[in-house]
């Protein structure tokens, strides 16, 4: 559709300031935290309220023009990306947190509301909301909704999709659905659950019911440090053996030790070829004797050094090393790509062995920094996109990384999506069967196929997988 | 049902998808053990008992695989062996419930008060669709996020968007110890405070029950060096009329997962809830003939009813809550509102396109 004709049926739902049009104005939104990709599209409302969501939706669905939905535009995987000639449906304005009844457990929020905020909130009450990206200062409960976002407490309680409790969402031709409850059981098919991690590719999450967890009573927080990566990949197989069942299980390889030393001066030790952080979380009484035999384990799995975070300020500095890692590692190179494939727990020092033969082979550093107890790997490619053919080498490393993880039996991505990244690669995790029940679900939902377009399933095979249909 | 319907019994996965295929009209059981939920007129059975076994178990994962037949008493006790367990006590598994049959009426028992139920801890399937194909979603391993999450989706479906085949599921290390304390109350409102207040207490038990007219059942588990601490904090917690249990509660907790307590012939009926809304149910409930258990800390209340649904279904009506027929004459599923709002229906129809797997309502 003609651009001008695009921005003429916006601005019959917004007025004209919240209509960006121009380009330095629309530059911002052009990529996500993928930023190798970028798209410019012919337009960025910014919806004040939620009819003004569900009308552009309308609009664009009358008119067969595709939109995005964007939280805070950190998705890795290029989830936001705008499509070019398309929308962008920016949700930050959408951030009023809505309800938030302690007694119930339960926060409903819109979906432009950033994570910690909702955390932030129920601390009155001694509540929180558990999923903790490492963006949880900025990403939105929408994105988070959208890519069924975990981080390195899903370990005991899992990720976005295990505290969702109901949404409200607009279609992507414009029809309003409820769905879930405020209970924590529901009857009927689990419609909250197969909302959760559809990427934006079903419409857009309007009002979010958010399930609250009581804030531990106690947390002890374990610092390992290896002379191997691979000893450390290990150590983890041990500690999820001895029965015990941390909160958080996390690695950091050398470099990003280093990086995150500099960047926030976490207090690290600086000669450890890989450090292992391991909360507990819990009562009292039960969190001590978990401790007594953590430590055990730990010793006995070949750390040269050990130490328990003293106080809450200890703690927290533990864990804004960690939880700044990728920012740190971003500062040793200009760019940088970030996986996040699974694989089986017990298969962890083999893989961290095979992605380090893998970056000496590809010339490309590779930093790692993951949720180790799920076995959820984040390698980080280091390449510099000036220099030329770079970036496409960091690419075919990256593919190499998801294979394996699927050759090991794992996933292509445990908590940052396909997006339009891994999208080639879904095929390979899964068949053309599978895909295709897949597709024939967008289909339902997105019969213009106009909601976040060319993400998850690569655009041309679709098309095709249409036609044979 | 008074006209008998066909039985098949797949033998293997091909075979049930063959069985899809040839017959416009079918219904998966796995035991029978939800009795009020009865097929169709006319449809075929697919009597999945013989689609029977692990797998893929390896302890050190904490994960399985099993086809979806497997009685959950059977990998329980497989589990156990290795010091593992499913914690959301899977409902009538002494009745010889299967892991597609508590996966596919979405049933947790008391202990998904801690970390969940059963849609929590599903972390794949393989399933039939509505056009007979195998289709497989979701994965092995703990975390995983490629593609549309159908595993959850077909949680509570009752076979009606798709036939389930195999189901692997994430495991917890389990506890070596328990204790059961009960806290006694001369009326519902007593013991509904103290219900509500562990709700929202950093306390962990591993199940909170309450049990009208005025008990609350407690389960903790844990470490054995630290339960008596626990235990005794909890004590002091609840305060008065707070006792633990000789035998380990075990029996209680036994006659809740397999509903013990459920007259033969009356109707059970699982209704989703919130803490809040007990007395409210309570006091629309106490009054006639029927017994409720309110489970997972006052988020699902168990409905026993004696006779014709219909007077449940109004109360539910009134409150705007839905519950699910489980045990009892044979009825349709749903008692209160019964429509699947417009994002179901989409999803019925993507799924099972030429509706082999009947209708909802
Ligand atoms: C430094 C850093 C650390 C990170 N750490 C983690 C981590 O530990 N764990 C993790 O899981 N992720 C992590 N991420 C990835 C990212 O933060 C998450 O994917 C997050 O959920 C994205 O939220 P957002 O608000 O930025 O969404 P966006 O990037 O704006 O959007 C993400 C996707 O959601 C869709 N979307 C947004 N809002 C809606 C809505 N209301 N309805 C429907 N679809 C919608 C978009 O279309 C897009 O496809 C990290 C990212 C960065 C940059």
């Amino acid at each position: 559709m003609d651009p001008a004709r695009v921005i003429e049926g916006l601005r019959t739902i917004y007025p004209a300031d919240r209509v960006l049009v121009r380009p330095a104005e629309l530059a911002p939104y052009e990529s996500d935290a993928l930023t190798a990709f970028r798209a410019r599209p012919v337009a960025v409302v910014l919806p004040q309220h939620r009819d003004e969501v569900v009308a552009t939706v309308r609009w664009c669905y009358e008119h067969r023009v595709p939109f995005v939905a964007r939280g805070s535009g950190t998705s890795l995987s290029g989830g936001s990306l705008p499509v070019p000639g398309g929308v962008v449906i920016a949700l930050n304005r959408l951030n009023r947190i809505l309800r938030l009844d302690p007694e119930e457990r339960l926060a409903v929020v819109e979906p432009g509301v950033v994570n910690l905020e909702v955390s932030r909130a129920a601390a009155p009450y001694g509540l929180y909301y558990a999923p903790d990206p490492s963006s949880q200062p900025v990403c939105t409960i929408g994105g988070n909704v959208a890519f069924n976002s975990g981080g390195a407490h899903c370990l005991k309680y899992g990720m976005t999709s295990n505290h969702v409790l109901a949404i409200e969402a607009v279609l992507a031709d414009g029809e309003v659905v409820r769905f879930g409850g405020e209970s924590q059981e529901e009857v009927g098919p689990d419609l909250v659950g197969l909302f959760v991690g559809s990427e934006g590719l079903f419409g857009i999450a309007l009002e979010v019911t958010l399930r609250l967890v009581p804030r531990p009573e106690a947390y002890r927080t374990v610092l390992a440090a290896y002379r191997s990566l691979e000893a450390a990949g290990d150590a983890v197989a041990r500690v999820v053996a001895s029965g015990i069942l941390p909160g958080a299980v996390e690695i950091m390889d050398r470099l990003s030790i280093e990086a995150a030393e500099a960047a926030v001066h976490a207090g690290y030790p600086q000669d450890a070829a890989a450090l292992l952080i391991v909360e507990l979380e819990g009562e009292e009484p039960e969190v001590e004797a978990e401790l007594k035999e953590l430590l055990e384990v730990v010793r006995a799995s070949g750390a040269y050094e050990v130490r328990l975070a003293r106080d809450e300020v200890d703690r927290q500095r533990i864990w804004k090393g960690r939880k700044s890692a990728f920012s740190a590692v971003g500062r040793l190179s200009p760019d940088y790509l970030v996986q996040d494939g699974v694989v089986p727990r017990t298969r962890l020092g083999e893989a961290l062995a095979e992605i380090e033969r893998l970056s000496r082979r590809y010339g490309l550093r590779v930093a790692n920094v993951f949720h180790a107890g799920d076995g959820n790997l984040h390698p980080l490619i280091l390449y510099d996109g000036r220099r030329p053919g770079e970036l496409e080498r960091a690419e075919e490393l990256a593919g190499e990384i998801l294979r394996l993880c699927i050759r090991l039996g794992g996933s292509i991505t445990g908590e940052h999506g396909v997006g339009m990244e891994k999208r080639h690669y879904l095929a390979e995790m899964f068949s053309e069967q599978d895909l295709r029940v897949m597709r024939r679900l967008r289909e339902a939902m997105d019969p213009g196929r106009i909601a976040n377009r060319g993400k998850m399933f690569p655009e041309a095979q679709e098309t095709a997988a249409l036609r044979t249909a | 049902m008074s006209v008998a319907n066909p039985v098949l019994r797949p033998a293997d996965v091909a075979s049930l998808q063959e069985a899809v295929r040839e017959h416009p009209s079918v219904w998966p059981r796995g035991a029978g053990t939800k009795t009020a939920l009865q097929p169709p007129e006319g449809a075929v059975v697919l009597d999945l008992s013989q689609l029977r076994g692990v797998v893929d178990y390896d302890p050190q994962e904490f994960t399985f695989t099993a086809l979806a037949g497997t009685p959950v008493r059977e990998v329980e006790e497989l589990l156990g062996r290795h010091g593992q367990y499913l914690p959301f006590d899977p409902p009538l598994c002494g009745a010889g419930a299967t892991l597609g049959g508590t996966l596919a009426s979405g049933l947790s028992g008391p202990g998904r008060y801690r970390y969940g139920g059963v849609r929590d801890f599903v972390l794949g399937v393989r399933f039939v669709d509505g056009e007979g194909q195998l289709v497989r979603a979701g994965g092995k391993v703990v975390k995983n996020a490629a593609g549309f999450d159908l595993a959850k989706l077909l949680v509570g479906s009752l076979g009606r968007l798709g036939v389930v085949a195999e189901l692997s599921f994430k495991v917890f290390p389990a506890p070596r110890a328990r204790r059961t304390i009960r806290v006694d109350r001369s009326d519902f409102e007593g013991v509904w405070e103290v219900l509500r207040a562990l709700y929202t207490s950093p306390f962990d038990p591993e199940a909170a029950d309450l049990v009208p007219p005025g008990t609350v059942w407690v389960r903790v588990a844990g470490r054995p060096e630290s339960l008596a601490a626990r235990v005794r904090r909890l004590l002091d917690f609840l305060s008065h009329g707070a006792q633990v249990v000789e035998d380990d509660g075990a029996r209680v907790w036994e006659e809740a997962r397999e509903f013990r307590w459920v007259p033969s012939g009356w109707t059970l009926v699982k209704v989703p809830v919130t803490p809040r809304r007990l007395p409210e149910l309570e006091r629309e409930l106490g009054r006639g003939d029927s017994r409720r258990w309110y489970s997972a800390g006052g988020n699902v209340a168990w409905v026993a009813w004696p006779g014709d649904v219909s007077p449940l279904a109004a109360v539910l009506d009134r409150l705007g809550l839905r519950g699910l027929r489980v045990l009892g004459p044979p009825g349709p599923p749903f008692v209160g509102r019964p429509e699947l709002d417009g994002f179901g229906r989409r999803v019925k129809q993507a799924l099972d396109p030429l509706g082999r797997f009947g209708p909802y309502a």
